[in-house]
């Protein structure tokens, strides 16, 4: 990203994000204090969100349960109508937002094409649940959410968790759940998050639905061809752990190189943290060297989803040559077609961009100057299974990392640096531990701690089928 | 434990990825492999050191301190003589080493002066409490490291970015 571009970037909000915000904020704040006591401010807070959308074909809906929501009448298809709306405001930001940075960077993106309609899982009933569920939320506001309405998903989770193709709203839940059963009692709580927990709301909304959304994003086709890594985005809660791969994708057949992302979610829980979180992904052995030697890969006849992801198969993949992200980003990144975001993925969260960041100066917040143009640098999201830390990042010449957007600003999150240390420049990423830490002193602390998902393997053995 | 808003209430309230949860520390599992501030007690299970079948179930209620110990099988622990005993103290350090001893003190509710421990500032007396339902969310705990894995992609992940990295 050069400094023109980065000023393009940050050159005044697109047109229409701030009203957009403006009326999701109203609606969130409704959430905050439960829809089972709306103030009128709050009532019109919903109107104006369903006023918005007047001239469209959902506009009728959206004002027939924004009233209905008012007066009292607190059904789940009206909640359901308004999350819709909620989810199409953001998505129009994110719509906005992504053409900016689509734009200052003159990165092309494919066209969306919608699929034809998936078959709908038959897990309805589980799917009630988790609606109604979803409803007390929000009739309670979250100031009233206490343990027992928590624990109410529990079993739900558990059940979705179990149930295929449901596993985007069980990991879900299960991170939400886990908030607010942390934060409890909210009541007495100084600051909310509330548009997060509006976000997570919506979400669960609008995948908990029968049929009518596709659980999954749909495959376009199969790839073949060599594959460029990027760098390791990490996601993370107590009970899930995703790592998601960006990389460039060369297809054998020719066509022009792609953006995608890859990777593998796997199950944790909370007392399983740092670089032991990559033993958890170990069946992945040639995704994992790839990662952790700089290596490129061979990959043959991959899904490609509608939404640029590569559904990963570690046995369709041999190790390549060496290829690192910097020469990766400097070769390919400029030409590379990006993928369409799939309408339901649209929320801001989802914007994460690959770029190389070079010439800056680190400035005393830790903001990198591109010679005019500022960008945060979100040190704050260095993963613990990594070697990036933030003086590393700090001291840098070069960096490979993701353009997200949160906070009504835009933030460079890092993947990986080329730095100085011991007068050598080397290059650091968050996936260089994927075989295991490096770092004597890291490998040290992990051996003093034991190794935590043996320990709970061994338990889960004796206890578990009793 | 809530409040780690970098800038104040604004910022915490507009953002969408932030780590509500603060990460757990990494701590030894072996002695007591399951450790949660939930349902309003501190509670976990902890290993019997003479038999490996054996798990004993304990907690301790936020503000009244009251304390429990038993097997999973709800027999009473024979170390429980008006005071804590060893699985609870252990249940307490661990929990310190796990959450941070600020966030388990204001969790119980219990004010822990600079040089004293934890679990001798807890001012509760022996309260039978059914151990079943711990016993259960730790087995459900378990059975996540047996949930497959997936490679297609998760989206809402977004929302739940890693960090911790303080070397």
């Amino acid at each position: 990203m050069l400094a023109v571009q980065l000023a393009d970037l940050l050159d005044g909000d697109p047109e229409g994000t701030g009203e957009a915000l403006a009326l999701v904020d109203g609606f969130d704040d409704a959430l905050v204090h439960g829809l089972a006591r709306l103030a009128d401010e709050r009532t019109a807070a919903l109107a104006a969100l369903a006023g918005a959308f007047t001239a469209t074909p959902i506009g009728e809906r959206l004002a027939e349960a924004a009233a209905e929501v008012a007066s009292g009448s607190i059904a789940a298809e009206h909640l359901t109508t308004l999350a819709g709306g909620r989810a199409a405001l953001f998505g129009a930001v994110h719509d906005a937002l992504l053409a900016r940075l689509d734009a200052a960077l003159g990165r092309e993106r494919e066209p969306w094409s919608p699929a034809p309609e998936s078959e709908p899982y038959g897990v309805a009933n589980m799917l009630g649940g988790v609606r109604s569920w979803l409803r007390e939320l929000a009739i309670t506001g979250w100031r009233g959410v206490d343990h027992d309405l928590v624990s109410a998903v529990d079993q739900i989770v558990e059940a979705l968790t179990a149930a295929p193709g449901q596993r985007r709203l069980a990991v879900l839940l299960d991170g939400f759940a886990a908030e607010l059963r942390a934060s409890c009692p909210i009541a007495t709580m100084e600051h909310l998050p509330v548009r997060r927990w509006a976000d997570l709301w919506t979400r669960a909304v609008l995948l908990a639905q029968d049929g009518v959304l596709p659980a999954e994003p749909r495959p376009v086709g199969l790839v073949s061809g060599r594959l460029l890594v990027l760098g390791v985005d990490v996601h993370e809660h107590g009970t899930a752990v995703q790592f998601q791969v960006h990389a460039v994708l060369e297809p054998a057949d020719g066509g022009p190189a792609r953006l995608v992302r890859t990777g593998v979610t796997v199950a944790k829980v909370d007392t399983i943290v740092g670089p032991a979180l990559w033993t958890l992904a170990h069946e992945h052995k040639v995704l994992l060297a790839a990662l952790a030697d700089r290596r490129s890969l061979e990959v043959t006849d991959l899904p490609l989803l509608d939404s640029g992801d590569l559904v990963w198969h570690d046995d369709r993949a041999f190790l390549g040559k060496p290829a690192d992200s910097f020469t990766t980003a400097r070769l390919h990144l400029a030409g590379a077609l990006a993928p369409a975001v799939p309408p339901l993925e649209r929320a801001p969260v989802r914007i994460a961009e690959p770029v190389l960041v070079e010439g800056y100066k680190v400035t005393e917040d830790g903001s990198f100057d591109l010679g005019g143009a500022e960008i945060t640098v979100d040190i704050g999201r260095l993963p613990s299974c990594g070697p990036l830390t933030p003086k590393l990042v700090a001291g840098s010449s070069a960096c490979v990392g993701l353009v997200r957007w949160d906070g009504g600003r835009w933030l460079l999150q890092p993947l990986a640096v080329q730095a100085k240390v011991k007068r050598e420049t080397v290059e650091i990423g968050t996936g260089d531990w994927a075989q295991g830490p490096t770092d004597p002193k890291v490998v040290k602390a992990e051996a003093r701690a034991g190794d935590a998902v043996a320990v709970l393997r061994e338990r889960a053995g004796r206890l578990l089928r009793r | 434990m809530n409040d780690r808003s970098p800038d104040g209430e604004t910022v915490w309230a507009q953002h969408s990825r932030l780590r509500v949860v603060p990460p757990v520390k990494p701590r030894k599992l072996a002695k007591v492999p399951f450790v949660e501030l939930a349902d309003g007690r501190l509670q976990g299970v902890v290993s019997s050191g003479s038999d490996i079948s054996r798990v004993y179930v304990s907690s301790i209620a936020a503000g009244t301190h009251d304390y429990n110990c038993s097997t999973n099988n709800n027999r009473p622990c024979g170390g429980l003589y008006g005071s804590p005993c060893k699985h609870l103290r252990a249940l307490a350090a661990e929990a310190v080493l796990q959450y941070g001893l600020d966030r388990v003190a204001r969790y119980l509710r219990v004010d822990v002066p600079d040089g004293t421990e934890l679990v001798d500032r807890l001012t509760g007396a022996h309260e039978p409490a059914p151990a079943a339902m711990v016993f259960s969310r730790f087995l459900r705990h378990l059975a996540y490291l047996e949930v497959p894995e997936t490679t297609m992609p998760i989206p809402e992940m977004h929302w739940f970015p890693a960090e911790g990295a303080v070397r």
